[in-house]
């Protein structure tokens, strides 16, 4: 335990560090967007600065693309080395603010058992969705019948919320992609 | 009847001096360049208010000294490019190259959607844009008109570098101006025109990195003005700015 006491000190200057170092332009965490994730806590898009995150947008009822979406992330998560994947947090946020509330994204993270300690989805005010989707440079465009055409990517954001990766390809596992993941959160000589 | 005369007299001085005027439009079914539902589904547009003209330099300047985060020398670079408000003498200074009434441009579509709030307003959607568009002077809907598509397609003859005039162009039959001239217009929904209509199909989910991709079906292709807007707005991003992409905004009726 008291080895353990100077770490946790070095957490402490480092967490008040990330508070006064001011916000990269770039960094997608310039935008004010207020989460609420699937155990109804709120919390700004900025609060997960800190620690990197992979990040897409989907919509529950979705039945083609979304459940790949979220397959794909797991795919990705899985194959990073342990200690690299303690180090990143998942975010999955709704296109779909209407029919998503906070009780349709908890039973369809039970359903898909995506544990909340790693997965956060998370729902925003529409016209929040339209900010999100433009930072992260995705789109998205709504049917007469719900359903919702959207592109389909998984984001990498380095611990300021910058735009490190990405990929398109949903449903396998894309290797550079992984690569990316592991050379930014764990590089080989750190 | 006097005190009530003095009360209005008040109220309306009370008001701020720059108030924009908003135009009520009825909506209704629109047959859009864009199929609703990527086939050959009318839009429908609910009734909205629509600001009669794009937002000028002067009014922008008011925001960005009101809300100094979307000064040019402190926004975020992920909210707005480079060249955002370049063409101002300073950060809070119009100068000779951004008249006052001039309509105000090289805005990204986040500073734009943020300037609309400011006033309680939002970006309209393409088709609210498309719908007060497809009005001439007297008619609501003149698009099978040739002489429309002329007036539309005359904007390309305008050369890129000839000063822009200042808004207050004849009004339509709606009583909204300058609309399709001199400036091209951000909407609310810009990145989400050309989404193809097969995206869930993901045999090469790089198709949905490019504008068109050749899957929405577009009707009405005779109005290849109107589809060269889509294609222009599919290809920005959202801090992307333009020599001559300006804005107004929209509201709920």
């Amino acid at each position: 335990m008291k080895r353990l006491l100077p770490l946790f000190a070095m957490l402490l200057l480092l967490g008040s560090a990330w508070a006064a170092t001011p916000l990269p332009g770039d960094s997608v965490y310039n935008l004010s967007v207020q989460l609420t994730d699937q155990d109804g806590h709120r919390q700004m898009l900025a609060d997960r600065r800190g620690r990197p995150q992979l990040v897409t947008m989907f919509y529950t009822s979705c039945q083609m693309v979304c459940p790949m979406i979220i397959d794909s992330l797991r795919l990705t998560r899985n194959a990073l080395d342990p200690a690299t994947r303690a180090r990143i947090d998942l975010l999955a946020v709704s296109f779909d603010p209407a029919r998503d509330d906070v009780a349709t994204l908890k039973s369809y993270a039970e359903k898909r058992k995506l544990d909340p300690r790693i997965w956060t989805l998370a729902r925003t005010e529409p016209a929040q969705v339209r900010q999100l989707s433009g930072v992260l440079g995705l789109q998205y465009r709504q049917l007469p019948d719900g359903e919702f055409n959207h592109s389909s990517e998984l984001i990498l954001l380095d611990a300021d919320g910058r735009i490190a990766a990405r990929t398109a390809r949903i449903g396998k596992l894309d290797p550079e992609f992984v690569q990316a993941i592991g050379k930014l959160v764990a590089p080989p000589h750190d | 009847m006097r005190a009530w005369l003095t009360l209005a007299l008040g109220l309306m001085l009370a008001l701020p001096a720059a108030a924009a005027d908003y135009a009520a439009l009825p909506g209704g079914r629109f047959a859009s360049v864009l199929p609703a539902d990527g086939k050959a589904a009318p839009a429908q547009v609910a009734p909205f208010r629509l600001r009669t003209e794009p937002v000028t330099n002067a009014e922008f300047l008011a925001f960005v000294k009101a809300h100094p985060e979307w000064r040019r020398d402190r926004v975020a670079s992920i909210l707005a490019d480079r060249r955002y408000l370049s063409h101002w003498a300073g950060a809070e200074t119009l100068g000779s190259e951004a008249l006052p009434r001039q309509p105000v441009t090289r805005v990204s579509w986040f500073a734009a959607q943020a300037f609309c709030e400011s006033e309680g307003a939002r970006l309209p959607s393409w088709y609210e844009w498309e719908y007060a568009a497809a009005a001439d002077a007297t008619r609501r809907d003149a698009r099978s008109d040739p002489a429309w598509r002329e007036n539309l397609l005359s904007w390309y003859s305008r050369p890129s570098n000839a000063p822009l005039p200042d808004v207050g162009g004849a009004p339509n039959a709606y009583g909204v101006r300058d609309i399709t001239q001199p400036v091209w217009e951000w909407v609310d929904d810009f990145n989400a025109l050309l989404v193809a209509s097969d995206s869930r199909d993901q045999n090469d989910p790089d198709v949905l990195k490019f504008c068109g991709a050749g899957a929405v079906s577009l009707q009405e292709k005779e109005n290849y003005a109107v589809l060269m807007r889509i294609a222009m707005l599919s290809a920005l991003k959202a801090a992307d700015t333009t020599n001559n992409m300006g804005f107004r905004c929209a509201k709920p009726q």
